[in-house]
């Protein structure tokens, strides 16, 4: 703010701030910066506001009252803070904040919600469309019922149903008078027009015409506004009570409170709705003894596959970084690029690749280094597990081998050089001198590795999918699935219906997991550097 | 002046996601209002189709346009996704009006809600039954199917010129042959290939769920694990690596069709779908119906594409007159006949093709024997276990064969309640 005052007129009372009168000159401070950057906040402000406005016409058009409210709330306070001078570390965090909110708060509270619903394929919407959809499935068209020619008509808000029999006879009726013998419409009833059909194609579609006074008969509807048939309805649906009945049996299905129809011997009626149920998926997830061992095995392995596969490339990686490192080692840049290339291809490709070369019978590795060994690296659980570890260390190693190579040529000589000083040979200057220097440099990366093999998902999914499967359960779930893969199984597996709410169940279940492992291992890191 | 231009790339951020925020409540907005008001939304419909299918629509979707005055839009969708995209988009009112499926996906539709019934009236009459059945769910019909296709024998005729009656006597020739493999046929080393088996299992007169009279599954009544089931269990058996080594896990459908094309077996059991390669790759084939290993037939799946009417169609009048009168001409289905090279599914349609084609015939002759695959939602929790059964079996892993099929069939019985 130094400048400030050297720019204020000596003499002149300091004044507080530009708002009052911007017009002062350029220098008097409506904002941090100039005329430039004062009509580019401006600018941008006004299009944030214009699409404001235009966002809560069309939110409380909808009538979603609380989204317009926390738009008007969000746009408001983002005016006042690029408004008012002042506040700058408002300005700086905004944006930021911004899209935490977007990005990471409402979705983890999103999926927490989802968590405790049961939105899966067959509770994927409101109960008005179950209802409207289950009235429409129960039609059933009256075995070998004619066709009927239709024409209709209407009058007013009331629509009616012109027919020509197929043996010639021509009939009317409406919704409340059943087909009665007529040459034609009645007066003041006017025809309607395909594209009044498709207008108003919601009410012809309701057009139910009883085709004598008795019900069970069966009533004519139409589904194309030109050709009509007999259809019977196998369900009835009492609104008043909110229960369907079966027309033959008398079974009465009512409202189970878990977003079904249900009858008393436990069968339901498809499809469901969605309603909030509470905390059963996650009793589901430890209750239930398809999914209660395997998860625990799933979390075992994930734990194992998570620290093996950080553990060996960063073993591997710390190896040939001090191997590639010796000051006498001649030809390092190739060797160096060579132990970088896998670093270079993508995960889903060399998944693939890898998968092939595993192949029991005819695959690489078999074939060319086993002499034609028929072992089976990926239909056998612990041999599974093993593949995935090494393809993903051969995956992972470049990166921490390029960690520790930066790390070691960064280690002060001079420590090095007054430990050999006092007679410490090759091993014990590694082992206490290199190692825990390097650490205080590696250990943020290697639990930043931790948590992302935790979710590592494409090098399961693409080189053994999960298998071989458990036998213990009829869930699509194998020996080398990490969780992540079990609830991407579960969500949109091939098998079965999606279960949304399981999977959200489970993912905030690993949400927790890999929260708290990285608080414990941040506080862990922190002593480490006390070493330092 | 540095802090100032940061301030502003942080506006310029904090704008654009603003604009993102509020271009998808605005989206949302814009859709709900439009169909509410009716009007002109009734003035289009739209199709979700593959790419691949999506030319052969066009000329149908423009005479329609020019007959009743809507307009088709027709959408590319990623065939093997669209299934799981339409259960959850319709929902929300943002799904098609139409959609181009698989039949065996009919099951989830109808437990999600998503499709709705359509009354083929005469237009029934055109198709075949096996095709009809395919689209019919609960004694209701929900679809109008385009195309019927399944797999046969195709057989290498140079080095095996006649034809095989049995298993056993393919599997002679082949061997006297003198190649590699007796026969071809591709499995996934993870998960078995229970499609592909599914002739053999059959031929045994072994099902997965019980049929009622009018062709239609049983999912209450699984059967996959009664005596026939586990006869070709054994069966299956004494042909994998325990026994005569004639399927190989290992195998998977590349390395089937590699083989093959190398001439490398007289016998390749698979779809029309590897004809393409078959015929470019200079091979003199023919294809046999699949021989019988158990005795019985040897029926393998139908898998039939079909037209669906969304249940939220916001044009449900329109879109049902597209697809029940326009889909299923003569001229449309011979239409999709032409990109895809899939036998079409109406009778007349069919007879053109196969009169030209005599691959068409061929595969049509053998899919008049076939069964269509189960279009419940039960089918979907079979498929893996199942799958895995015959791949213990075949790798000779898991005891004895018939005790490893039980299991399954518990399993799966127990997954689907």
């Amino acid at each position: 703010m130094a400048d400030v005052k050297t720019e204020t007129p000596t003499g002149a009372p300091p004044r507080r701030r530009g708002v009052e009168d911007p017009g002062f000159g350029p220098k008097r401070r409506l904002t941090s910066g100039g005329i430039v950057a004062l009509v580019v906040k401006v600018v941008l402000l006004g299009i944030i506001d214009a699409l404001a406005v235009f966002g809560l016409y069309v939110l409380i058009g909808k009538g979603d009252w609380v989204a317009a409210a926390v738009l008007l709330a969000v746009v408001a306070l983002v005016n006042y803070i690029y408004l008012r001078p002042g506040i700058l570390p408002g300005k700086y965090l905004t944006p930021g904040l911004f899209f935490l909110a977007i990005f990471q708060v409402f979705v983890i509270f999103y999926t927490g919600y989802i968590s405790f619903t049961n939105y899966g394929d067959q509770h994927n919407s409101t109960k008005e469309d179950a209802v409207s959809q289950i009235i429409r499935t129960s039609q059933e068209r009256v075995p070998d019922s004619p066709a009927y020619a239709v024409e209709i008509y209407r009058q007013a808000d009331q629509y009616g149903m012109f027919v020509s029999e197929p043996g010639g006879d021509t009939a009317f009726g409406t919704n409340e008078q059943p087909l009665e013998e007529a040459s034609g419409a009645p007066d003041g009833w006017e025809r309607l027009n395909l594209n009044q059909i498709l207008r108003f194609q919601d009410e012809v579609l309701a057009l139910n015409v009883q085709v004598t006074d008795d019900v069970n008969d069966g009533t004519l509807r139409t589904q194309d506004g030109s050709t009509a048939f007999v259809f019977t309805s196998t369900l009835e649906y009492d609104e008043a009570a909110d229960t369907f009945t079966d027309t033959e049996s008398g079974v009465v299905y009512s409202d189970d409170g878990e977003g079904n129809f249900r009858a008393e011997d436990g069968t339901t009626l498809t499809p469901g709705w969605r309603v909030v149920i509470g905390w059963e998926n996650y009793a589901y997830a430890f209750t239930n003894e398809q999914i209660r061992d395997p998860l625990i095995r799933v979390v075992i392995w994930t734990f194992a596959f998570a620290f093996f596969s950080t553990f060996l490339c960063f073993a591997l990686g710390l190896f040939l970084a001090i191997v590639f490192n010796h000051p006498t080692l001649r030809g390092k840049k190739f060797y160096r690029i060579l132990v970088i290339l896998p670093y270079a291809f993508p995960v889903y490709l060399t998944g693939l690749v890898w998968a092939g070369m595993l192949n029991e019978e005819f695959g690489f590795i078999n074939e060319v280094l086993f002499g034609g060994a028929n072992i089976p690296w990926l239909s056998d659980p612990w041999l599974a597990r093993l593949s995935v570890l090494v393809v993903n260390m051969w995956l992972g190693y470049a990166y921490m081998f390029l960690v520790c190579t930066g790390a070691l040529q960064s280690l002060p000589d001079d420590v090095i050089e007054a430990a050999k000083m006092d007679g410490a040979g090759a091993w014990r200057i590694f082992r206490s001198i290199k190692l825990p220097l390097l650490f205080v440099a590696v250990a943020p990366l290697l639990i930043a590795t931790f948590a992302f093999n935790f979710n590592n998902f494409p090098v399961i999914f693409m080189l053994t999918g999960g298998n071989p499967r458990f036998t213990d359960t009829t869930l699509p779930i194998g020996s080398t699935d990490i969780m992540i893969t079990m609830v991407y199984k579960i969500a949109f597996g091939s098998g079965g219906g999606r279960d949304y709410g399981l999977a959200s169940a489970l993912s905030i279940l690993i949400f927790i997991i890999v929260a708290i492992i990285a608080a414990i291992s941040f506080r862990q890191t922190k002593s480490l550097e006390d070493l330092h | 002046m540095k802090v100032n231009r940061k301030g502003v790339v942080g506006l310029g951020a904090l704008i654009a996601g603003s604009a993102v925020l509020l271009a998808g409540c605005a989206g949302g907005g814009g859709d709900t209002s439009e169909t509410e008001e009716g009007g002109d939304a009734s003035s289009s419909i739209t199709v979700w189709v593959d790419i691949e299918r999506k030319p052969a629509l066009e000329p149908i979707s423009k005479t329609f346009t020019e007959e009743t005055g809507i307009e088709v839009e027709l959408v590319t969708k990623d065939f093997a996704t669209v299934d799981q995209d339409f259960i959850s988009q319709v929902p929300t009112g943002k799904g098609p009006d139409v959609i181009v499926s698989p039949h065996d996906k009919l099951g989830a539709y109808y437990a999600a809600g998503v499709v709705a019934p359509l009354e083929l009236g005469d237009v029934a009459d055109g198709f075949t039954e096996a095709s009809l059945a395919a689209v019919t769910y609960d004694g209701k019909v929900y679809g109008v199917p385009y195309s019927v296709e399944n797999v046969g024998l195709v057989r290498n005729t140079d080095l095996a010129p006649q034809p095989a009656s049995t298993y056993d006597e393919m599997i002679a020739a082949g061997q006297a042959a003198g190649t590699e493999y007796p026969f071809l046929v591709g499995l996934s080393p993870e998960q078995g290939d229970p499609y592909h088996l599914y002739p053999f299992q059959t031929s045994f007169g072994s099902q997965v769920f019980a049929q009622n009279a009018d062709g239609t599954y049983d999912g209450s009544q699984l059967v996959l694990g009664d005596a026939q089931g586990t006869a070709f269990a054994d069966w299956l058996g004494t042909q994998g690596a325990a026994g005569a080594g004639v399927f190989n896990a290992n195998i998977d459908g590349d390395k089937a069709r590699e083989f093959f094309l190398a001439g490398q077996s007289p016998y390749y059991l698979t779809g029309p779908w590897n004809i393409p390669a078959i015929s470019e790759a200079g091979i003199n084939y023919a294809i046999d119906p699949i021989p019988s290993a158990g005795g019985q037939p040897a029926r393998p799946f139908i898998g039939v594409n079909a037209f669906f009417l969304s249940s939220k169609s916001d044009n449900a009048i329109a879109a049902t007159n597209y697809i029940v009168n326009y889909l299923s001409t003569e001229e449309a289905q011979l239409s999709l006949y032409e990109v895809g090279g899939r036998p079409p599914a109406l009778t007349a349609a069919y007879e053109k093709a196969a009169a030209e084609d005599p691959d068409v015939k061929a595969f049509g002759t053998i899919g008049e024997t076939g069964a269509p695959m189960p279009a419940i939602p039960e089918m979907g929790g079979v498929w893996s276990d199942w799958g895995n059964a015959e791949l213990s079996i075949i790798k000779g892993e898991g005891g004895a064969p018939a005790t490893v099929w039980q299991t399954a069939a518990t399993n799966i019985q127990s997954s689907i309640g």
